[in-house]
């Protein structure tokens, strides 16, 4: 068709703004489609950006050439015609066919991105206030997926100038979702708060997750790769830090991650992983569940747990975001009786932004409550024990 | 349609009252938020802005009213009335239409997704049905029967319908007598209808455990039915002048589209309450 | 219609016709002239400064935008309130900048190009006017209450807006006191054209900005009063317990999105239908040549208006409705197309075998043409569902609407300011300044905007205050272009201000093509009151 040409076309012009664009970042195109819909996608935007192009050249072209002849320093008289049905007919039905042959190919795709029938595998995917939780429904794995890019890196107000950027700046993450190629996987997309958006450009799926809603998507990835997005619907302060990273495996691998996955669950930050710098002779907690922990190892941990689970909320000061995000600092809750802070963080407050954090570990949440009592203005001097979070989850 | 300018085009003289109509909503919407936000000294800016627009509204219907009497508006300004109503009337049609809107898609297509196989995984327990108030620990609860006071309210309504009709025939015949009978008679149907639509409220709350808060069912019971109450409560404020003004000898049986357009918005009310009787109610 | 055989050309300044109750012809003098007036040049002129004063403090914020998205990085702003900008820039921009500017407009021409003396409410009229002040205070005092300004987009969507604060009331209500101004000012309109035409002025002789309006007036009426509705609905989800987007009592996010979107898409029309009015006033005064299509002009813009209420689920491609949803969306959408083009064309025809000249209204004219034609365009590859899904909520349609709103409505009612100045305020503006004003927008608009749609083809989301930093080099362009761009609207203010003080007295019929009643029936500088008695139209 029609299409095919203008395809070959496109792919001409784009080597060429590409080459002229090569030193620089000057992407003026779709990224690189890396499953059967995005490609579809890829060919469709450009076809239909062909066609306007051609339409656009005719039209201006014509109302140029009137700007240059038939202006009056050019000599021009006006004549008085103002009405011809026929080319009105005409310029009426030639846009309408137009329209016919760019729906067509559209109206395939679609049905095609819809059906999520016949998926190999799913993952359920649930966006939180401002991290995304995968869910493989069949294989077992569920995780947390945070921002990896450093805070250091972002801030540069105040005169701070901001450590160098990462390559990956904004667009990495701790724990990647991993896929196997060539396999038809279904996305389960909700939201536990606000509308998000899971958005992976490369491979053609932006869906929004919506609270109380389960909305579905599928990809097949054909090319083992990195593939990098973003959440795509403003969901609150921290909208442009929720990026989405998507590593395809081959099936191989990804049976390896799968495994290694499992042991690791859960595999989001502990106090170890949260604490590199730990104050010495603080031993990794989850070695020991039963282990008494001092006041001060459980704050010092709690504060490096506090600013990476909680602080985008309740701020670094602990005061919050009011009224929005309730200050910490001199909560009921916070310096109350110990049952409503436990039971506030791991049942979270529905239909609020505080979602639950029961998937953190039992020394983690025991840590972060237990800084939470006992900083800022909060002088309740408890030491809440991983083994106490353990009893208030039953 | 084709009508055309005739000369003595009315110059309405400037006028203070917008100014003050803009000056009552500011005060109004910020006491609302103050209020709604639980400061309590909203209260004072809101009162501000009631007594305000209140005063305002007596201002300007009052001058309105004296133009009007004193034989300063044509023909032509009577037509413009007319369409001023119509389109107002069109657009209060629409306000409702957004609440419609909401209970054709909750009942059509939120209330069923929610129940549906994909939504398993989130809400394992919750099947749709109508009426409902969602699936997170729903409340027991009842909705209204149709055939109790909702029916005598659709009577009440269809019969207050025939009786602005007879008032106004009356008032095209320059009978004056029966003009004020039957709009007295309309006003007593509107207040009665308040009063039993208030009685239903009561029996919801307190026997039928059907409130504002009870999930969709609720929010748009209320919504609906108590936007139309307070159009209700409107059309007989509005009634109510007419009534007044009818008594002061006001209107010719050739000038009275004061009286028209209320009695319009009157017909308008009750439409709507067709639809919710049908809609809301009923089915 | 340009003939008419009335008396008096010199201008109704000595005419007695009118009622007795008042009898003075200019206007009362002190600062009450304003507040209390019921003239419709007044109030036009009322609602064109306040718009403009909106688009200053709308493009500063813009420009806040732009400063932050500078560099990658945060340098400037907490994203809390980088959310907030964008946001009220939107609100601002829509309800405070465009929409007043076409109801100014309307104010200053419907009244005049149909021979009528004045609106025919003219007390609501400044009614209207008033309502929008309370509007614009709550709008912009949000910023200063605790939590910040409404941060959640101009779309308001649940349940984010639930999760704010205090801010989100006053936006709320802001909206309902906009919406109550809108439909006044719409009833006003549609009855001042329906009823008050001069003996003669047919339907189908009115000029076409008059139809442009009338069309307009409908739509607001029509989709005002919803979105009062779904604002009303969230402020009862906030406040008082109602389940109306919240799946826990059996609502949905979702619904708050039909409802909004179906306001939503004819707003964006109620944004551009003027403004296809105001260049076809202007084409064919430069061309000097009627209006090519006057008819299929009228039957377009009515279908435009048809079709805008059945295409409101494009903005909601990616909500996962169901295939035949977004189907039918998509060929309502790509349907508008048609339409359009019919009016692309027919303005392009009317510019053929003319007899050109290109003084500024002319030129911000042909501006508009080919920006709002890519904008078109634009529009048309998001309407197509597979690449919205990959564009949607991107800076492609960031890119997209700017160049129908800015180049598209903004563009046109510049030049419709340097059409009409100088019969409004009798003075000629100058013509140099203007020019330049053209060419640094035109360099400035496309710089900012233009690269935007690469961005959002490489998958750049809109409303984020960092990006990654592949982003970086046409996000700096952007922002320069946006900083060309906004100070030369300095350039326009300080033109109108000094043709206002000090202008060069302008003749009754500066452009020689124009024929609609204001040129051809009133003297230059007008009288306070016109047409008190009407003008016979053959
Ligand atoms: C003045 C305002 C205005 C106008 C006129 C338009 C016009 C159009 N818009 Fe746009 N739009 C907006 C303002 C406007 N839009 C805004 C503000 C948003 C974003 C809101 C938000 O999310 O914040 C938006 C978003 C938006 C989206 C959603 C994108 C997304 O969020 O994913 C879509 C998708 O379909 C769309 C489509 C269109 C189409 C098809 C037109 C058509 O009307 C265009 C028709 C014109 C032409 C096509 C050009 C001329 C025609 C010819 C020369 C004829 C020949 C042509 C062919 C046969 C191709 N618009
Ligand atoms: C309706 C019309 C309209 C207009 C005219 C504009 C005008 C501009 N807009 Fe806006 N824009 C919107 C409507 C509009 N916009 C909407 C609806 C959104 C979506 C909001 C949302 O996402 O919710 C948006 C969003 C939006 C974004 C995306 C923000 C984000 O997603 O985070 C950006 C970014 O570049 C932007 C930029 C601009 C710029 C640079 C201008 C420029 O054209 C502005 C130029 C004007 C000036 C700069 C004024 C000049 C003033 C001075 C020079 C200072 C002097 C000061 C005094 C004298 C007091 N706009
Ligand atoms: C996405 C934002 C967000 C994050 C992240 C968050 N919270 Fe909250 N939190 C809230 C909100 C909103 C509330 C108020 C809920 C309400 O209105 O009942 C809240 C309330 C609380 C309260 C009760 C305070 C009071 O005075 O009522 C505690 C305690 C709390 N959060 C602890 C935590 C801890 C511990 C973490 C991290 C492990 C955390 N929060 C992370 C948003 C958040
Ligand atoms: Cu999550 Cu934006
Ligand atoms: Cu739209």
């Amino acid at each position: 068709m029609l299409l095919k040409h203008l395809r070959a076309l496109s792919v001409l012009a784009t080597t060429f703004v590409a080459s002229l664009a090569a030193h620089a970042d000057y992407h003026v195109d779709i990224l690189p489609p890396v499953t059967p819909v995005s490609r579809e996608i890829y060919n469709l935007h450009f076809g239909i950006l062909w066609v306007c192009v051609v339409i656009f050249v005719i039209v201006f072209g014509a109302m140029f050439w009137s700007v240059f002849k038939h202006r009056r320093s050019a000599g021009a008289k006006a004549s008085q015609f103002h009405e011809n049905t026929t080319v009105e007919v005409i310029w009426t039905i030639v846009p309408f066919i137009i329209l016919i042959g760019m729906a067509y190919p559209a109206t395939q795709t679609v049905l095609n991105m819809k059906d999520t029938s016949n998926a190999d595998m799913s993952i359920k995917v649930t966006a939180y206030q401002w991290k995304w939780e995968y869910d493989y429904q069949q294989d077992g794995v569920k995780f947390l997926s945070n921002l990896a890019t450093p805070r250091d890196q972002i801030e540069e107000r105040d005169g701070k100038v901001g450590a160098p950027k990462n390559e990956n700046y904004l667009l990495e993450v701790d724990n990647p979702l991993v896929v196997p190629v060539g396999k038809k996987v279904r996305l389960l997309i909700t939201s536990n708060d606000v509308i998000h958006g899971w958005y992976v450009p490369q491979l053609g799926i932006n869906q929004y997750g919506i609270p109380g809603f389960i909305k579905d998507a599928w990809f097949e990835i054909d090319k083992a790769g990195t593939y990098r997005g973003q959440c795509s619907q403003i969901c609150g302060k921290e909208h442009g830090y929720m990026p989405i990273v998507v590593v395809a495996k081959s099936p191989e691998e990804y049976a390896a991650w799968v495994k290694d996955a499992k042991a690791k669950m859960p595999p989001p930050a502990t106090v170890a992983a949260a604490t590199p710098e730990a104050p010495a002779g603080a031993t990794p907690p989850a070695a020991d569940p039963n282990k008494k922990w001092t006041l001060d190892e459980l704050k010092s941990a709690g504060e490096k747990l506090y600013a990476a689970n909680c602080s985008a909320c309740h701020q670094p000061t602990g005061k919050g975001m009011p009224p929005a995000f309730p200050a910490l600092d001199g909560s009921k809750v916070a310096t109350g009786p110990k049952a409503a802070h436990l039971a506030t963080v791991l049942k979270g407050r529905p239909g609020t932004a505080m979602a639950p954090f029961a998937q953190l570990a039992d020394a983690d949440l025991a840590a972060i409550i237990t800084y939470e009592r006992n900083a800022w203005g909060n002088h309740t001097g408890e030491a809440i024990q991983p083994a106490e979070i353990a009893a208030a989850r039953k | 349609m084709e009508q055309t300018q005739p000369t003595g085009y009315y110059f309405a003289p400037p006028s203070h009252w917008p100014v003050v109509g803009s000056i009552a909503l500011f005060f109004m919407a910020s006491g609302g938020v103050l209020l709604m936000n639980s400061y309590g000294v909203g209260w004072i800016p809101f009162g501000i802005g009631i007594f305000t627009l209140v005063y305002m509204l007596f201002g300007w219907f009052g001058t309105v009213i004296r133009e009007s009497e004193g034989g300063l508006f044509n023909a032509q300004v009577d037509h413009s009335f007319r369409w001023a109503m119509s389109w107002f009337i069109f657009s209060e049609v629409m306000f409702f239409a957004a609440f419609f809107g909401a209970l054709w898609y909750a009942r059509q297509y939120s209330v069923p997704w929610l129940g549906d196989l994909d939504n398993k995984l989130l809400w394992p327990d919750f099947a749709a049905h109508w009426p409902t108030a969602g699936p997170y620990r729903p409340p027991e609860f009842s909705a209204m029967h149709a055939w109790g006071i909702p029916a005598i309210n659709t009577l009440l309504l269809l019969s207050s319908g025939v009786t602005v009709t007879w008032a106004h025939w009356a008032l095209k015949k320059g009978d004056r007598s029966n003009l004020i009978f039957g709009l007295a008679l309309t006003i007593i149907l509107g207040v009665t209808f308040i009063t039993l639509q208030a009685i239903e409220y009561g029996h919801a709350y307190s026997e039928l455990n059907l409130k504002l808060s009870t999930g969709v069912f609720g929010s748009t019971f209320f919504m609906l039915t108590g936007f139309h109450g307070f159009h209700v409560t409107l059309g007989v404020t509005m009634l109510i002048v007419i009534l007044f003004r009818s008594v002061a000898g006001h209107f010719k049986p050739d000038h009275h589209f004061g009286f028209e357009a209320v009695s319009w918005y009157w017909h308008f009310v009750d439409v709507v309450w067709l639809l919710l009787f049908v809609f809301v109610y009923w089915l | 219609m340009s003939t008419a055989s009335h008396t008096h050309v010199s201008g109704a300044l000595d005419d007695h016709g009118h009622a007795e109750a008042h009898d003075h012809h200019g206007p009362p003098a002190g600062f009450t002239r304003w507040m209390y007036t019921t003239n419709h040049k007044d109030i036009g002129t009322m609602y064109l400064w306040f718009a403009f004063f909106m688009f200053l403090l709308g493009g500063t914020m813009a420009l806040g935008i732009r400063a932050e998205l500078f560099k990658p990085g945060l340098q400037f702003f907490d994203p809390e309130f980088f959310n907030s900008l964008t946001t009220v820039h939107g609100l601002v921009m829509v309800f405070g900048a465009i929409m007043p500017a076409f109801v100014g407009f309307a104010n200053w021409l419907v009244p005049l190009q149909i021979g009528s003396a004045d609106m025919a409410f003219p007390r609501m009229n400044n009614w209207s006017f008033w309502l929008l002040i309370p509007a614009a205070l709550l709008l912009i005092g949000s910023f200063f209450v605790p939590g910040g300004a409404a941060a959640s987009g101009w779309t308001l969507y649940p349940p984010l807006v639930i999760q704010q604060g205090i801010s989100v009331d006053m936006t709320i209500l802001a909206v309902h006191i906009l919406g109550a101004s809108s439909i006044m000012g719409s009833i006003n309109i549609i009855t001042t054209i329906l009823n008050m035409r001069a003996p003669g002025m047919t339907l189908m002789k009115m000029p076409l900005f008059v139809w442009t309006w009338l069309i307009t007036a409908y739509l607001l009426i029509a989709v005002m009063p919803v979105l009062a509705g779904a604002v009303t609905m969230l402020l009862t989800d906030r406040h008082f317990g109602t389940s109306f987007f919240n799946a826990a009592g059996g609502g949905d996010p979702t619904m708050f999105l039909h409802i909004f979107w179906f306001f939503g898409h004819p707003e964006v029309y109620i944004m551009i239908l003027p403004a296809f009015g105001i260049i076809s006033q202007i084409l064919p005064a430069f061309a000097r040549k009627p209006l090519f299509g006057y008819a299929s002009m009228v039957y377009a813009t009515a279908s435009i208006a048809i079709l805008s209420f059945i295409v409101w689920g494009h903005h909601m491609f990616t909500v996962g409705m169901p295939a035949a949803g977004n189907l039918f969306f998509m060929y309502a959408t790509m349907l508008i197309a048609v339409p359009t083009g019919v009016k692309v064309f027919n303005w392009i025809a009317t510019m053929w075998k003319g007899e050109m000249t290109f003084e500024t209204p002319m030129l911000f004219a042909i501006g508009f043409l080919c920006l709002f034609t890519i904008g078109g365009f634009s529009g048309l590859v998001l309407a197509i569902v597979p690449v919205d899904i990959t564009l949607h909520n991107t800076y492609y349609v960031v890119a997209h609407f700017h160049y129908v709103l800015v180049s598209g409505a903004l563009f046109a009612i510049i030049a419709g300011i340097y059409f009409w100045l100088p019969k409004w305020s009798g003075k000629m503006y100058n013509e140099g300044l203007g020019k330049l004003h053209f060419w640094l927008s035109m360099i400035g608009f496309n710089l900012a905007f233009f690269p935007q749609h690469f961005l959002g083809l490489a998958g750049m989301p809109r409303r984020i205050p960092d990006y990654a930093l592949q982003f970086a080099e046409w996000n700096m362009w952007s922002s320069i272009g946006a900083f060309i761009f906004g100070f030369s609207q300095l350039i326009f203010l300080y033109n109108v201000i000094a043709t206002i003080r000090s202008g060069k007295p302008a003749e009754q019929k500066q452009w020689e093509g124009a024929d609609s009643l204001e040129w051809t029936h009133l003297p230059t500088p007008m009288p306070y009151h016109t047409f008190v008695t009407p003008p016979i139209v053959r």
